[in-house]
């Protein structure tokens, strides 16, 4: 069995799955934030006036949550949707919340890495389709909706159908001017937004040896815009000793057999890379940084689950040291623990000198919901993972998507740039 | 079932136009069938009645996991979509919440029907008939959980113990 049917299996309970099995697996983990919370809500009081059970959940210690989407409250329905969240955690013993405006709190995924909040062999869901982002730690993660969320949460167990494997095997280091968002834009592009549908994605090779666990979690991240239903590494030492600084213990280096089996293996010399972008509508639109169109940008983005961990606020200050910017530019950390570390190690000194804007942990403008959404007509650059009509604000903006890299050079400049030429 | 078709001739109708961003907040479900397919089609709250049905290409419902996508088009009296593909948490989402039926259909069907075109939908035959043009399509069946989740009327209502 290869990792995630390994852990499909012990969920299940079985001693082996085949892909296309469907089982109903033990869930270790399970995360909500204030969208599909109030969506959770919602479902427990549909199932009241149906005369099922709310009174208890299945287990309040396995049950973490997170504020994210709509923090800092913009106006009375966000406001009281977090009320709502927090009156819920309180009245079901989930002790686990982290609140906004309370020491740590951040964008769902990047908690769950920052606090280790999931472990390797895991069966770990949540209420966003980027949970696949914490699959880099060797978890079996994948995003619901709100009707099996709260199924979890009453029952402890979900269906699944066991995927099919793809396997991404990446060759070599990736070179400097080059991150693990332009790989995966790259993979994107290639296979599709439909090209992982219901897949699990594995990426192995020198190229993931080589990379840190936050490059990891960005090419899972982004495996939900191939529209697998999971991405995953293998655990190794260089997971073990992220987790141990976070406080775990007795961390499970699961792998998969020697026999293990994929439906099909792609290869990617990730030494040989080029910054990609994906130009607007849709995240399989790609190019090389080099042939992008020379458009005129208004603003340029370095926030979300996929683009403002420790690492790519790292690789934007990099770029913005000494220079100043020439467009609106943004950068939000994604967790307060990454905040007070850009400000620790001078980070954020380098981004407010270059003229930079720095916000709070918030999903906001990523989904178009608030803090910074684009005009009519409006064009940003962003370290963000979708560029759908109206994805960040008004239905005729338009978005490209980069690595951190990218979108700081461009903010220098005000055109789409590479790295290389600033 | 039986109904009219509204017809997307496009592939990857995805979930920030089916249900935009800006309304995630919103949770009372008939608020948020006012905003139904705002991004893409903004006279669509308008002109869609009871009963009618969404038929469009690959990778329907790509995207993002909130369940307001479904429930958009479901409290709009969407009864079912028609797609060539489904991305995968839409699918599952309109299943276990019992919200609409997911139905995936062949190029004959896709091709065939048009705008405005009435047909009825039996899934105990997998037969799909357009009334208008007097045709008729197959639709794939339903695997065997999502065959009883949907006869169960949802993921709650569902038994896997009795199997």
């Amino acid at each position: 069995m290869n990792i995630v049917e390994k852990i499909l299996a012990r969920g299940a309970g079985k001693s082996s799955v085949s892909p296309d099995d469907v089982v109903f697996a033990k869930v270790d983990k399970v995360m909500m934030h204030d969208v599909s919370g109030p969506g959770v809500i919602k479902v427990f009081d549909k199932l009241k006036k149906q005369g099922i059970s709310v009174d208890k959940i299945w287990d309040p210690t396995k049950v973490w949550v997170a504020e994210d989407h709509f923090v800092p409250s913009a106006e009375k329905m966000s406001a009281e949707n977090i009320v709502k969240l927090s009156n819920f955690t309180k009245n079901y013993g989930i002790e686990k919340h982290f609140k906004y405006g309370m020491g740590q709190y951040g964008i769902c995924h990047t908690i769950s890495h920052e606090e280790a909040m999931v472990m390797p062999g895991d069966v770990y869901v949540g209420g966003d389709s980027h949970t696949n982002t914490t699959g880099a730690l060797g978890a079996f993660a994948c995003g619901l909706g709100h009707t099996d969320i709260a199924y979890v949460l009453l029952n402890g167990e979900i269906w699944f159908k066991v995927p099919e494997t793809f396997y991404f095997k990446l060759n070599g280091k990736l070179p400097d001017h080059v991150m693990a968002k332009d790989l995966i834009l790259k993979i994107v592009g290639e296979i599709g937004t439909d090209g992982g549908a219901y897949q699990t994605m594995q990426f192995g090779g020198s190229g993931i040896d080589e990379m840190s666990v936050e490059s990891r979690l960005t090419l899972c991240n982004m495996t939900t815009e191939a529209g697998a239903k999971n991405g995953i590494v293998e655990p190794d030492q260089k997971v073990v000793d992220y987790l141990s600084q976070r406080g775990a213990t007795d961390i499970n280096l699961i792998k998969g057999d020697d026999d293990a089996e994929y439906s099909k293996i792609f290869e990617f010399e990730s030494s040989e890379m080029e910054p990609i972008i994906a130009k607007p509508f849709t995240p399989e639109n790609t190019c090389v940084v080099r042939e992008a169109p020379s458009v005129e940008l208004d603003k340029s983005y370095i926030g979300s689950c996929t683009g403002a961990k420790y690492e790519d606020l790292e690789a934007a200050a990099r770029i913005l040291k000494g220079r100043k910017v020439k467009i609106r530019t943004e950068i939000l950390p994604a967790a307060i623990s990454i905040y007070q570390r850009a400000m620790e190690n001078g980070l954020l000194k380098i981004f407010l000198d270059a003229g930079v804007t720095v916000g709070p942990p918030t999903c906001g403008a990523c989904c178009g919901a608030h803090m910074g959404v684009l005009a009519k007509d409006e064009v940003c650059i962003s370290t963000t993972n979708r560029n759908f009509p109206g994805r960040m604000g008004h239905v005729e903006s338009e978005t490209y998507l980069s690595s951190p890299l990218v979108a700081a050079a461009s903010a220098v400049t005000g055109k789409i740039t590479d790295p290389r030429d600033l | 079932m039986k109904g009219n078709v509204i017809k997307y001739d496009r592939d990857n109708i995805d979930t920030d136009v089916i249900i935009p961003g800006q309304y995630l907040k919103v949770h009372d479900y008939a608020e948020l069938a006012t905003h139904a397919m705002e991004g893409l089609d903004p006279d669509f709250h308008s002109k869609v009645k009871d009963g009618d049905f969404i038929l469009s290409g690959k990778n329907f419902g790509c995207g993002s996991s909130r369940e307001h996508a479904p429930i958009a088009l479901s409290h709009s009296g969407i009864k079912a979509v028609l797609a060539l593909s489904f991305a995968r948490i839409f699918y599952r989402n309109a299943v276990d919440g019992a919200f609409l039926l997911p139905i995936e259909i062949d190029k004959d069907a896709y091709d065939g029907i048009s705008e405005g075109d009435e047909i009825t939908i039996d899934v105990s035959t997998n037969e799909i008939k357009n009334i208008t043009k007097n045709q008729t399509y197959h639709m794939k069946p339903f695997s065997e959980i999502i065959g009883k989740i949907i006869a169960a009327g949802g993921l709650f209502k569902y038994k896997p113990d009795q199997d």
